[in-house]
């Protein structure tokens, strides 16, 4: 029997269940066969996987924590964030297109769709028959979510009257690939002065929607970063979510969730470089001997295992809390933070473990490298995780 | 139509340690065998297809529960695990016949085997069972069809294949050409959890345990050693005739040629 922790009630007990075992297992098995093999082929040439993609809905990985009669597979967040981290233990494209659509293009309208919304919307999109995106980020908005531009304006009408939207959303991941968006728009004006922004379904295609630029990245480049552009686009107004002024604090906490997934992709992608690091250091010979048998490198070696575990922990930690239903606000900024930091660290060793080999692109590493850079910038920037941090710590406004 | 797929619970392919005794150790990290999955993936597919539903029937050790639970994860309908500490040091012999006592035990028209165990090797178990049981044995199948109360396999022969067909219940030893196994899926791992898995000891077989286990073995193990590591294999990807000269390089170089 797990001993008990005084006064917290809850067992300590790190073995994962027999189903998160097999999970992960699961999603190792076809990462490793069915994926890899494709990777190198689409990151040289900038090609979204659409054909991996479509194998994942079938298996249940685009739905992952939602309730079956919402179209998911009914597994927890613990169970999505070690698919994430299996994924991007392979390919970090691929993990952020899982983790784009799953936390941030279901996760507001699991949260706050109606039922005739999650029939409509969420069921195509868990069963993985439609991705998801999520906007938020303007040109002028970005660690200031808040600063929205784009606007949302009521005319009454048929129904009971649509939302007419106009403006432009930047760097949204899974932007041309996805079917369904959930964006941000200004609803108006507060009485103190702030904006109201509300929370709106969009479906590709919509007249008055179309999908501008697609960026060139300095990695991740499998995946699709691009700009949302609306101009006069109608809604009806059963695709706003959530009731007006709900929609920044929606967004708020889908990206609490969504810091989940960004910790296990940056668990994921460390643990890669170190997959490569160990057999590495054991078979480069230099200087007569094994370059992991001198302690410069098997040090690199031995931090960058122990910041993985601590992180990963720390990732399953906020999973678990959230599966608890308990506040997961704050383990989240801290698992996000730590993870993609770690993540920088153990995919630069990575590099530095392989010497020359490392910065050449035969030998992986350095995709790593420019993968794990996105964690420490999406979904907040370590600034912003600082920022979450410290005003829960301190309970001040801090800047 | 009801399938018993004849599941083996094999160390992780590449991971394979032996124990203090010098046996394949088998106390943890699990996976089902390669070859059964080939004919459990075709099981599921004819069940899907006809009806009826897939039994595993899984003789090994505890930490055979990790494997059985992906089987079911797959889609099979239920397990027996027949799980004794007599049965540690089984021989083929005895392993096959445990197999017929629990087979006897349950109802079906067709059991299905994989060609051989990744760890043993030995490749005679389902032979073993199907003589024991006087079942029909269809062994190499790269086709498995079910007829009324028969069942047609495609035999693959060292000229091609023969079509051969028996009456049910029959044994079909499967082969890689039924086709790759699947993923379980997520609502497959979760649908697992709340399927059957019985455990049968060897009084609930009545099999004596002086029959079975390391001491009743026909056979003994007398030695076993790792196999040393395999050289660099060069891979050859040019044209016929730029190959061509590689090879004949190759083996020259080696007083081959
Ligand atoms: C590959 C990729 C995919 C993305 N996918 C999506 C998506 O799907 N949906 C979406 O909505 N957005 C997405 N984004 C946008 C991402 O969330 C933003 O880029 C991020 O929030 C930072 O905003 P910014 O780029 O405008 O930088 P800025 O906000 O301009 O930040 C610049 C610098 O200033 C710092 N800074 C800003 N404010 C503060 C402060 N108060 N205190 C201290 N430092 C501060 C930042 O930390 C940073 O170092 C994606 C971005 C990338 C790169």
């Amino acid at each position: 029997m797990p001993r008990r922790v005084l006064g917290s009630g809850a067992p300590v007990d790190f073995a994962p269940s027999p189903e998160h075992e097999l999970l992960r297992q699961t999603v190792r098995d076809f990462a490793v066969r069915e994926v890899e093999p494709v990777v190198a082929q689409h990151e040289r040439e900038r090609r979204f996987p659409s054909d991996v993609v479509a194998m994942l809905g079938p298996m249940g990985l685009l739905g992952i924590p939602f309730p079956e009669d919402e179209g998911g597979a009914g597994l927890d967040t613990l169970a999505y964030a070690i698919a994430v981290e299996e994924l991007a233990r392979v390919w970090g494209s691929l993990a952020l297109v899982v983790a784009a659509h799953t936390s941030l293009g279901c996760g507001p309208i699991h949260t706050a769709g109606t039922p005739g919304q999650k029939e409509r919307f969420l069921v195509p999109m868990a069963q993985g028959r439609v991705l998801g995106s999520f906007g938020l980020t303007e040109p002028g908005a970005g660690s200031d979510s808040g600063g929205t531009r784009t606007t949302a304006r009521f005319e009454k009408g048929p129904g009971d009257g649509t939302w007419v939207i106009d403006g432009t959303k930047r760097f949204i991941t899974n932007a041309r690939y996805a079917g369904t968006y959930v964006v941000t728009a200004r609803t108006g004006t507060r009485s103190d002065g702030s904006p109201e922004i509300g929370a709106f379904i969009v479906t590709d295609p919509t007249p008055g929607f179309s999908v501008g630029r697609i960026e060139e990245k300095m990695g991740l480049h499998a995946s699709s970063t691009g700009e949302l552009i609306f101009d006069r686009c109608r809604l009806p107004a059963d695709q706003m979510l959530g009731g007006r002024g709900d929609g920044w604090k929606l967004f708020l906490r889908a990206l609490d969730g969504g810091r989940i997934a960004i910790g296990a992709m940056a668990v994921g992608l460390a643990q890669a470089a170190l997959d490569a690091s160990v057999p590495y250091a054991r078979q480069r010979q230099q200087f007569g001997r094994p370059i992991g048998s001198f302690q410069g490198v098997a040090f690199m070696i031995a931090d960058m295992a122990t910041e993985i575990e601590a992180a990963r922990l720390m990732v399953y930690r906020a999973a678990w809390l959230k599966d608890q239903g308990r506040d997961h606000a704050l383990a989240a900024a801290q698992a996000k933070l730590f993870a993609s930091e770690v993540a920088q660290r153990a995919t630069n060793a990575g590099i530095q473990v392989h010497g020359g080999y490392g910065y050449m692109e035969e030998f992986k590493v350095e995709r790593y490298l420019r993968d794990a850079k996105l964690t420490e910038l999406g979904e907040g920037t370590s600034q912003i995780q600082r920022l979450v941090i410290a005003r829960r710590l301190l309970d001040l406004e801090v800047m | 139509m009801q399938i018993v797929v004849l599941l083996k619970a094999v160390p992780v392919v590449g991971t394979e340690r032996l124990d203090a005794a010098g046996r394949v150790d088998r106390s943890a990290g699990l996976e089902p065998n390669g070859n059964d999955e080939y004919s459990l993936e075709r099981a599921l597919t004819l069940t899907e297809a006809h009806g009826g539903e897939v039994t595993i029937l899984s003789v090994g050790p505890a930490a055979a529960t990790d494997p059985i639970r992906k089987t079911l994860a797959m889609g099979a309908a239920r397990a027996v695990h027949v799980l004794d500490p007599g049965l540690i040091g089984s021989d083929m012999a005895a392993t096959a016949r445990v197999l017929v006592a629990a087979l006897r035990r349950l109802d079906f028209d067709l059991a299905f085997a994989g060609a051989d165990s990744s760890d043993g090797g030995g490749g005679l178990v389902p032979a073993m069972v199907a003589t024991q049981l006087g079942l029909p044995y269809l062994s190499y199948a790269a086709d498995v069809e079910p007829l009324d109360g028969a069942v047609r396999v495609r035999r693959i022969s060292p000229g091609g294949y023969h079509v051969i067909e028996a009456p049910t219940p029959a044994l079909v030893v499967g082969t890689q050409l039924l086709g790759a196994p699947r993923y379980p899926s997520l609502r497959g791992i979760m649908q697992a959890r709340s399927k059957e898995v019985a455990t049968w000891t060897l009084a609930d077989l009545g099999i004596d345990p002086a029959t079975v286990g390391e001491a009743a073995a026909g056979t003994r193990l007398l030695r076993t050693e790792t196999p040393p590591p395999r050289g660099r294999a060069l891979v050859v990807r040019d044209g016929p005739d730029a190959a061509v000269a590689q090879v004949v390089a190759f083996l020259a170089a080696r007083g081959l040629a």
